[in-house]
C-alpha cells in the first residue's frame, strides 16, 4: 500500500493527528502562531460534514466546545499565549464538569504579547496551575511532527477515557517547522470513543457516578437523559452541592482519576539511558538539540542519554526520579528559566546535581548551547 | 402537560426572594413553551452566572449551568454542533451585557438561532447590589454609594444594531404579553433578544426607594407603554413595549449546512 | 359549553413567600396573605378565573383549578 507521506508543518500534522482521532467540531481565534491549526481545519471540517466556527474570542471559543463536547462530539480548540490566558476560566469549568475537550496550545514568548513570533517554552507551569483551584490536569508535547501526529491522537484519547480537558502544549519552532509526515492508515493507532450511558429512557442516570472501572459514562444533550451541568460542585445528578462531603469527594475524584492513571497517561522517549552518567531531560522542540548533544557525543565516549518527556503532567514522578538515580549530573534542557528543572529537582534524591540548560531570549537552542553548559557543570570550562 | 411537568419540584421553593421577577419571568417562560407542546428532551437550556442563572436548575430541560457571562458562547457550541435542538438563555443584565457584551453582539451578528432573555433587575443581585451596566445614570448601589455616573444601555437599540432579527421587551408585570413575546421569540428562526424588565425589590428597590415587589410593578404598568402609541408620544420618559423588530435573515446553522454542501462537493 | 368556573385554588403553602404580588394585583380582591404571610383565597366565590395571580406568581405556589359550569 502506497504510504500517505505528506511534508508539513507541525500545525499542520497537529490538524491531521486531530482529523485522524474524530475530531468533529472547532471552535477558535486567530493568534501567532497558532493560527494555521484554524485555518486548515476551516477548510477539512466540513468536507468530512463536520463543523468549524471562529468565534469573537478564546474565552468563547473555549466556552463553545464545551458545549459541543456535551451533544456528543469531539472537539478541539487551538490557541497561543494570551489566548490560553483568556481560556483559563473555561478550562477550569471543563475540569469540573468533567469535559472531554482537546486544547491547542502553540508555545510563544510571553508574559504578555511578549515575543509573537518566536519560541519559547514558558507555558508549562500555566498548564498546569493557569486555571484557579486544587485539580489534576493531562498536558502532553512532541519533538517532531511524527508525535506531534501521535501525541493529538493520544491527547483525544486520553480526552475521553477519562473525561477531562487534554492540553497539547507544543511550540513555535514545531508548530511551523515543515518536516515529513506520515499519516497512519485507519486502525493502526487505535481510537477511544465517546462512552454513552446504557441506561433506558426512564431510568435514573448519574452522569456523575463512575463506574467499576473509573470511567464515567455520558449522555449526549438532546438524548433522553435530561441532567444538569454545572461549574458549581455537584452531586452524581450535575446538582450543585456544598455538602462538606460532596465537596471533599468531588475534588478527591478529580485529582485521583487523573494521579492514580500517571502510568497509563505518562508517554516518553528514552536515547541511551541505560549506561548515562549525565542524563538530559528535555522535552518538544528543545529535545531535538538535546538529542543531538546525545549522538554527537557518544560517539566520542561520553555516558550520555536523553529522557524526552512527553507527558509533562501529570508529571512523571517515578519515571524521573528512576531515570537519575545513577547520573552524576542531570541537565534540564528548555527554553524557560526551570520550569520543569523544579520538577525534576522535587523528584530526584539529590536536587543538587541537578542543571538547568536554557534559553530565554525567543531564539531557539542549539546543540552548542547545551554544550557550552554542559562543560561547565562537568567542570571543564567554557 | 401542565406547567409542573416541566419543573424539577425538587428543589422548590426556589433560591429567590420574595417577589423577585425572576421567579415570574421563569413562569411565563414555561406557559410559552407548554403552549407550543415542546418536548423537553429538545430544549437545552444555557445560563450564566447570577440569581438568574439558577433558573437553569429549576427547569427539567437539558440544563448547562456556565461560567459568567459566557452563557451564549456555550450556546453557540451547543447549537452548531446539534442545530435541531431549541436553546434557550435566559441572562441577567449584568451577565449578558457587562461581562457578557462581547458574546451578547457577536451571537446577535450571527443570528444563530439562540433565544436569548435578559432578566433585567438592573443590578448584581447575587454579590448584594452593585450597579449594572443597566442601573442607569443617577441610581443608587453599594458600588454607587454617592449616586451612579454610569449610563445605561438600551438593551432593545444594542440588540437592534447588533443584528438581532427578533427584539422585543415587556415587564414581570405584562405576563400575558411576555408569554406570548417569549412563545414568539422561541419560534423565530435566528437570533432573538427579549428584554424582560423583573424587579428586584431586594437590592434595587431598597436601594432606590422604590418600595415593595408590588410597587416595582405598579411602576411597571405605569411607566410602560406599547410601541407606538399615543401616550408615548405625549410622554417620551415612557418604556415602549413589545415587539421591535421580527425578520427573516439567513440564520447561521442552515448557512453551515450550505458551506458544508460546498466544501464536499468540491471533494 | 358554559362558562369555565372555579373548582379550587391550588395553593402550595411551603413555596410560598408571601411577597403579596396575587393579592394586590387580583382585580376581584379574592386573595389574602394569612398571619403566616401565605396566600388563601379569602373570598373564593368572587373568583372570575382570570388566573392573573397563577400567571405572575413567582413562586409557582398558586393555580387555579376549573371546570366548565352550566349553561
Amino acid at each position: 500500500m502506497k504510504e500517505n507521506i505528506k511534508f508539513v508543518q507541525g500545525n499542520e500534522a497537529c490538524v491531521e493527528g486531530a482529523l485522524y482521532a474524530g475530531l468533529e467540531f472547532f471552535a477558535g481565534y486567530p493568534i501567532t502562531p497558532s493560527t494555521e491549526i484554524a485555518e486548515l481545519l476551516s477548510y477539512r471540517l466540513p468536507q468530512k460534514g463536520c463543523r468549524f466556527i471562529q468565534m469573537e474570542d478564546e474565552i468563547a471559543s473555549m466556552s463553545a466546545i464545551i458545549g459541543a463536547s456535551l451533544t456528543g462530539h469531539k472537539v478541539m480548540t487551538a490557541t497561543s499565549g494570551p489566548g490560553f490566558s483568556l481560556m483559563q476560566e473555561a478550562l477550569g469549568y471543563a475540569v469540573m464538569a468533567e469535559i472531554p475537550c482537546v486544547i491547542v496550545n502553540v508555545q510563544r514568548g510571553g508574559p504578555s504579547t511578549g515575543i509573537p513570533t518566536h519560541v519559547s517554552q514558558g507555558d508549562v507551569n500555566q498548564a498546569r496551575w493557569g486555571t484557579h483551584g486544587d485539580h489534576a490536569i493531562v498536558t502532553l508535547t512532541a519533538s517532531n511532527h511524527q508525535d506531534v501526529f501521535a501525541m493529538t491522537v493520544e491527547g483525544f484519547n486520553i480526552a475521553e477515557t477519562y473525561r477531562t480537558p487534554v492540553i497539547l502544549l507544543f511550540d513555535e519552532v514545531i508548530g511551523h517547522m515543515r518536516e515529513r509526515l506520515v499519516v497512519p492508515v485507519e486502525g493502526e493507532i487505535p481510537l477511544v470513543q465517546r462512552l454513552r450511558t446504557a441506561v433506558n429512557e426512564g431510568v435514573d442516570y448519574h452522569p456523575y457516578l463512575p463506574r467499576e472501572d473509573g470511567r464515567l459514562p455520558m449522555s449526549d444533550f438532546g438524548d433522553v437523559h435530561r441532567y444538569n451541568v454545572t461549574g458549581l460542585f455537584h452531586d452524581m445528578w450535575g446538582f450543585p452541592s456544598d455538602n462538606p462531603q460532596v465537596v471533599h469527594d468531588l475534588i478527591r475524584h478529580l485529582v485521583d482519576k487523573i494521579n492514580n492513571n500517571v502510568n497509563q497517561i505518562t508517554n516518553f522517549k528514552s536515547y541511551y539511558l541505560d549506561d548515562a552518567e549525565s542524563v538530559l531531560i528535555s522535552y518538544g522542540s528543545s529535545a531535538r538539540s538535546a538529542l543531538h548533544v546525545v549522538e554527537l557525543l557518544r560517539p566520542r565516549g561520553e555516558r550520555i542519554g536523553l529522557l524526552e518527556l512527553q507527558t509533562l503532567w501529570p508529571f512523571p514522578d517515578q519515571l524521573v526520579r528512576r531515570t537519575c538515580e545513577h547520573a552524576k549530573h542531570v541537565i534540564v534542557v528548555e527554553m524557560n528559566m526551570g520550569q520543569v528543572l523544579q520538577e525534576v529537582r522535587r523528584v530526584v534524591d539529590q536536587p543538587r546535581k541537578v542543571f538547568l540548560a536554557n534559553r530565554i531570549d525567543g531564539v531557539f537552542i542549539t546543540p552548542r548551547d547545551i554544550r557550552n553548559i554542559m562543560r561547565l557543570v562537568q567542570g571543564k570550562g567554557v | 402537560m401542565a406547567i409542573k411537568d416541566y419543573i424539577r419540584e425538587r428543589f422548590f421553593p426556589h433560591i429567590w426572594c420574595p417577589g423577585c421577577g425572576h421567579g415570574t419571568v421563569m413562569n411565563s417562560l414555561l406557559r410559552a413553551i407548554e403552549s407550543l407542546g415542546m418536548s423537553k428532551n429538545e430544549i437545552v437550556m444555557v445560563s450564566g452566572i447570577g440569581c438568574s442563572s439558577r433558573i437553569s436548575g429549576y427547569v427539567d430541560f437539558h440544563t448547562l449551568h456556565t461560567i459568567h457571562g459566557r452563557a451564549l458562547a456555550f450556546a453557540t457550541g451547543v447549537k452548531l454542533s446539534r442545530p435541531e435542538l431549541n436553546l434557550i438563555v435566559p441572562m441577567g443584565d449584568g451577565d449578558a451585557l457587562a461581562i457578557g457584551g462581547n458574546h451578547f453582539i457577536h451571537a446577535a451578528r450571527r443570528n444563530i438561532d439562540i433565544t436569548a432573555i435578559v432578566m433585567n433587575n438592573r443590578i448584581y443581585g447575587m454579590t448584594g447590589g452593585q450597579f449594572s451596566p443597566l442601573s442607569g445614570y443617577g441610581t443608587m448601589a453599594t458600588t454607587a454609594p454617592y449616586s451612579n455616573i454610569d449610563h445605561a444601555f438600551d438593551t432593545v437599540e444594542l440588540a437592534i444594531a447588533a443584528g438581532a432579527t427578533f427584539v422585543a421587551r415587556s415587564t414581570s408585570y405584562h405576563v400575558k404579553q411576555l408569554s406570548k413575546i417569549l412563545r414568539d421569540a422561541i419560534l423565530h428562526e435566528g437570533f432573538s433578544v427579549v428584554e424582560v424588565l423583573s424587579q428586584c425589590p431586594t437590592y434595587f428597590g431598597r436601594k432606590n426607594r422604590l418600595g415593595s415587589a408590588v410597587d416595582m410593578m405598579e411602576q411597571y404598568k405605569n411607566d410602560t407603554t406599547p410601541i407606538g402609541s399615543k401616550a408615548k408620544k405625549e410622554n417620551p420618559d415612557l418604556i415602549e413595549r413589545g415587539i421591535f423588530v421580527q425578520k427573516e435573515m439567513p440564520e447561521y446553522c442552515v448557512e453551515y449546512d450550505k458551506i458544508i454542501e460546498k466544501a464536499m462537493k468540491g471533494n | 359549553m358554559g362558562k369555565l368556573k372555579l373548582k379550587e385554588h391550588v395553593i402550595t403553602r411551603e413555596w410560598c413567600k408571601g411577597c403579596g404580588i396575587c393579592v394586590h394585583f387580583c382585580p376581584k380582591q379574592v386573595l389574602e396573605l394569612d398571619d403566616q404571610d401565605k396566600v388563601f383565597a379569602a373570598r373564593r366565590e368572587d373568583c372570575i378565573c382570570c388566573e392573573l395571580c397563577e400567571l405572575r406568581c413567582p413562586d409557582l405556589a398558586i393555580e387555579i383549578e376549573t371546570e366548565q359550569g352550566s349553561e
